[in-house]
């Protein structure tokens, strides 16, 4: 059917967040991480993907959630962004989901600040949320 | 398909300025032989074929610039016209209007308005005309209309060397396979040998990479006859430029980065060095000047010399004028020879032209030109004869990809510095530490032979979380001095750990913001480590362009450095590109030994030496640096004749080492940093000339290796 779409979804803190394959390459196991001194705040250091120096960045710390409880089981997602690959570090990857994207829904206003700026649209799953991020915008707030 | 249009657009646009090149290089030589057909042939091919296929895509005023240019060339091919000087001077400027429509392709896509009708007007009138038409305007090359051309994003492999590349990776692969087999069968017998082949093929696999990106320097070589001729024209200088060596091959990047210092260079040799016909000929020369560009390789690093037949450097004038700007110290000035004067020209601030002319007086002094060199890991000094000329010998290294650096670790975090940054590493004990670190202010400072220089502390800078290996009050401090752009400071480090060639991996363009880093390498241990960026550290904290002491090696020796005791060590090549230092309490003796008074018993080799017998061995395979498959045996001694040998005595026995060669022998004040993580055999790392080298510790490496002194097992060279 025309307009289905498939996200890969991961959970961050308690919320369900997603990103369209298209622009994943690939889901990693927790990295041994390198801090990058003098770097922002979000950029958690650079990584070492088979020779690739590729910067890891914290989705917590963008989307304004609070540092990570101790323990929580990280994982990374390695993402295409315009210019360069990332790695993006979350708490738990989840299912591929397949979504029709006539049923997204516009990020309810009630959403504020700089996270209603990182989301491209809200996807109502049978029993919760899907939150999709605007990838190029995460990227380009990540950096800044 | 718009990619495969813009596919076919690059190459339109490599091959035309390929052509250009061309024909700029054969014009300038057709002035030398004015009638040669085959050069006038080439010509109109080169023109013919920029206008054949710009018609393609319908760029209508390239066509047309190029259509003149072939009208004129179809004459004096046809022989119906001969060469003139005006001639020249228009193909030219029809040159550089090809590079300028090029140019506006590669960024706009368009052909641009500029007005090319004048050029397209006196290419049709001297091919009209009977008698040479007035010359309207005199063509310049100068740097910008070379650089507003389009630049090459492509390069040309060797199918030879990629086929050797194919090759290794398919050893890799083998190698690789066959130790995830042995890994499953737990075969540890045969783990050493599989991991010693998969170290030599990435080893030449690297090699052979690295070598791709090399191109024949020839490449800017192009460019500078066209330039000697309008510089010579514009000062009323007849200088011939001869260049040798345009097949050295070098990295892409750093021709590049050559680029600006060296077309500097012979503009100032012209413009500055080589005198009027009229001064040569009083002077008993030949009226025309000659300018030598030569390229060679020498010692893993390529050399350019650039020397002219000129006046020399007026070794007086800098003196009087170096000491009046207060360059130089009254102190310094008096232990100072003939060539250290003419090297005071590339200090900052300094110049020695009398007029400014429009050629060489752009601001851009000989302080520039060493800062770029420098830049890219390479070392500039001149040489000067009065009246008999100069030469600037500049020393550049292959590639930038693979630096050599030192790793440092900073509140428990591993971080590499370039060597070429690198003045000296020095430890300080805490009883020397009130005196040597004393503080002005809260400014900590470091007295420094005799001066005193910034310190800071690397933790600090970066911010880094206190960890527990950091050293505490009561324990020595590592200090490495380093130098950038005319800055020296004292940088505090938690542990230096070991001196090692890194390969350099950019950071993505958002992370470059952070000017303290040049990037990133990954470790022996797939750690990832931070390559620091010296100039922008010294920017970050702030430290002024010339609040350091200048820094001059030859000072070394001469001026009081109280902490350092003075020590002997021998410089030996272990490998092609691989210095180790030897102390010199070590060695009994250094001896040449012919090869064939070389003995073998099965897999020893022996000689007989002073009424007894020797032992020798392969400093390379006992290290086993870099092997080549045959060093990884101990049988090798290397292709040398004779064989040059260190010997080294332990409780009356004798065993010789098998060097490539001995490089000399320095006395000079040494700091040793002795490293936990210094490998076997080393005992440290020191500063020798300006770059760190490891120094070897004969009595640890023969307790370390199997290959004693006394009867030596068989196999026991293999298994190190």
């Amino acid at each position: 059917m025309a307009g289905e779409r498939l996200l890969c979804t991961f959970r961050v803190a308690n919320h369900l967040l997603g990103l369209d394959i298209a622009v994943v390459q690939e889901v990693l196991r927790r990295q041994e991480i390198t801090r990058l001194p003098l770097s922002a705040p979000a950029v958690r250091g650079i990584i070492n993907l088979r020779g690739h120096i590729v910067p890891a960045v914290d989705l917590r710390c963008c989307l304004s959630l609070p540092a990570e409880e101790s323990g929580a089981d990280r994982a990374t997602i390695v993402v295409r962004g315009r210019d360069d690959a990332a790695s993006l570090l979350v708490d738990e990857i989840g299912d591929v989901v397949q979504v029709v994207e006539a049923s997204r829904e516009r990020t309810p206003e009630t959403v504020d600040g700089l996270a209603r700026q990182l989301l491209h649209g809200v996807f109502p799953l049978q029993d919760r949320l899907l939150l999709e991020l605007d990838l190029e915008e995460v990227l380009r707030v990540a950096y800044a | 398909m718009e990619s495969m249009d813009e596919g076919i657009l690059r190459e339109f646009l490599a091959e035309s300025l390929e052509n250009a090149e061309q024909v700029e290089r054969e014009l300038v030589a057709l002035e030398r032989e004015p009638g040669d057909l085959k050069r006038i042939a080439t010509l109109f091919r080169a023109v013919h074929s920029i206008k054949g296929t710009c018609g393609f895509f319908g760029f209508t005023k390239l066509a047309a610039v190029t259509h003149a240019g072939e009208n004129l060339l179809g004459r004096l091919r046809s022989g119906e016209r001969t060469h003139t000087p005006e001639m020249a001077d228009a193909l030219l400027a029809l040159v550089d209007a090809v590079r300028t429509i090029l140019g506006r392709i590669e960024a706009t896509q368009e052909e641009g308005d500029d007005d090319f009708q004048p050029l397209i007007g006196r290419l049709a009138q001297l091919d009209a005309a009977t008698t040479p038409a007035p010359i309207a305007e005199a063509p310049h090359a100068d740097a910008d209309s070379t650089s507003a051309g389009p630049t090459e994003s492509s390069i040309r492999v060797d199918v030879h060397l990629l086929d050797r590349m194919m090759n290794l990776v398919g050893e890799l692969v083998l190698a690789r396979n066959q130790l995830l087999l042995e890994v499953a069968a737990s075969d540890l017998a045969e783990l050493p040998f599989t991991a010693q082949r998969l170290n030599h093929v990435t080893t030449d696999l690297q090699e052979m990479v690295m070598r791709t990106r090399l191109q024949p320097i020839g490449g800017l070589w192009n460019k500078l006859p066209r330039l000697a001729r309008d510089v010579a024209a514009a000062c009323g200088k007849s200088v011939r430029l001869d260049l040798e060596g345009a097949e050295t091959e070098l990295d892409r990047s750093i021709i590049e980065a050559m680029r600006d210092p060296i077309t500097h260079l012979v503009r100032n040799a012209i413009d500055h060095g080589i005198e009027t016909p009229a001064e040569r000929t009083a002077g008993g020369k030949p009226a025309e000047g000659r300018l030598l560009l030569r390229a060679f390789h020498e010692g893993g690093k390529v050399q350019v010399e650039i020397t002219d037949d000129g006046a020399g450097l007026p070794i007086e004038r800098i003196r009087e004028s170096a000491l009046r700007q207060h360059l130089v110290s009254a102190e310094r000035a008096a232990r100072m020879t003939g060539r250290d004067w003419a090297n005071v020209i590339f200090l900052p601030g300094f110049s020695t032209a009398e007029r400014v002319t429009n050629v060489s007086g752009r601001g851009v002094g000989m302080d520039v030109v060493k800062n770029n060199v420098e830049r890219v890991g390479g070392t500039i000094e001149v040489d000067s004869k009065s009246g008999e000329g100069m030469t600037v010998r500049i020393r550049i290294p292959l590639t930038l990809a693979i630096v050599p650096a030192l790793i440092v670790t900073a509140g428990g975090e591993r971080y590499a510095i370039p060597q070429v940054n690198l003045t000296e590493l020095i430890r300080v004990e805490p009883s020397e530490a009130a005196t040597c670190l004393p503080f002005a202010f809260d400014a900590p400072v470091l007295r420094y032979r005799d001066g005193l220089l910034p310190l800071l502390d690397l933790r600090e800078v970066l911010h880094t979380p206190a960890v527990g290996d950091a050293p505490g009050r009561d324990e020595a401090v590592s200090i490495v001095v380093l130098h950038a752009d005319g800055v020296t400071f004292g940088l505090v480090v938690d542990v230096i750990v070991a001196s090692q060639e890194i390969v350099v991996k950019p950071l993505i363009e958002p992370l470059r913001q952070i000017a303290v880093f040049a990037g990133a390498t990954i470790l022996g241990d797939g750690a990832v480590a931070l390559i620091l960026d010296v100039p922008g550290l010294a920017r970050h904290v702030g430290i002024g362009v010339r609040s350091g002491v200048p820094v001059a090696p030859e000072d070394a020796t001469t001026s009081e450095a109280p902490l350092i005791p003075l020590r002997t060590v021998v410089l030996c090549h272990a490998g092609e590109r691989w210095t180790v230092a030897i102390p010199q309490e070590q060695i009994a003796r250094l001896e040449e030994i012919p090869r064939r008074s070389v003995e073998r018993i099965g897999e020893r080799a022996l000689v007989q030496y002073r009424g007894g017998i020797l032992p020798i061995v392969s400093l390379r395979a006992v290290l086993d640096l870099h092997g080549s498959p045959e060093s990884a045996d101990a049988r090798w001694l290397g292709d040398r004749d004779p064989l040059p040998v260190v010997v080294h005595e332990r409780e009356g026995r004798s065993i010789g080492f098998v060097v490539d060669s001995i490089v000399e022998i320095v006395e000079e004040r040494i700091a040793v940093n002795a490293s936990p993580a210094a490998r076997a055999g080393f005992s440290g790392a020191i500063v020798v000339r300006g770059s760190v080298t490891e120094l070897l510790d004969l009595e640890r490496l023969l307790g370390s290796t199997p290959i004693g002194l006394e009867h030596t097992p068989a196999h026991a060279g293999k298994e190190r």
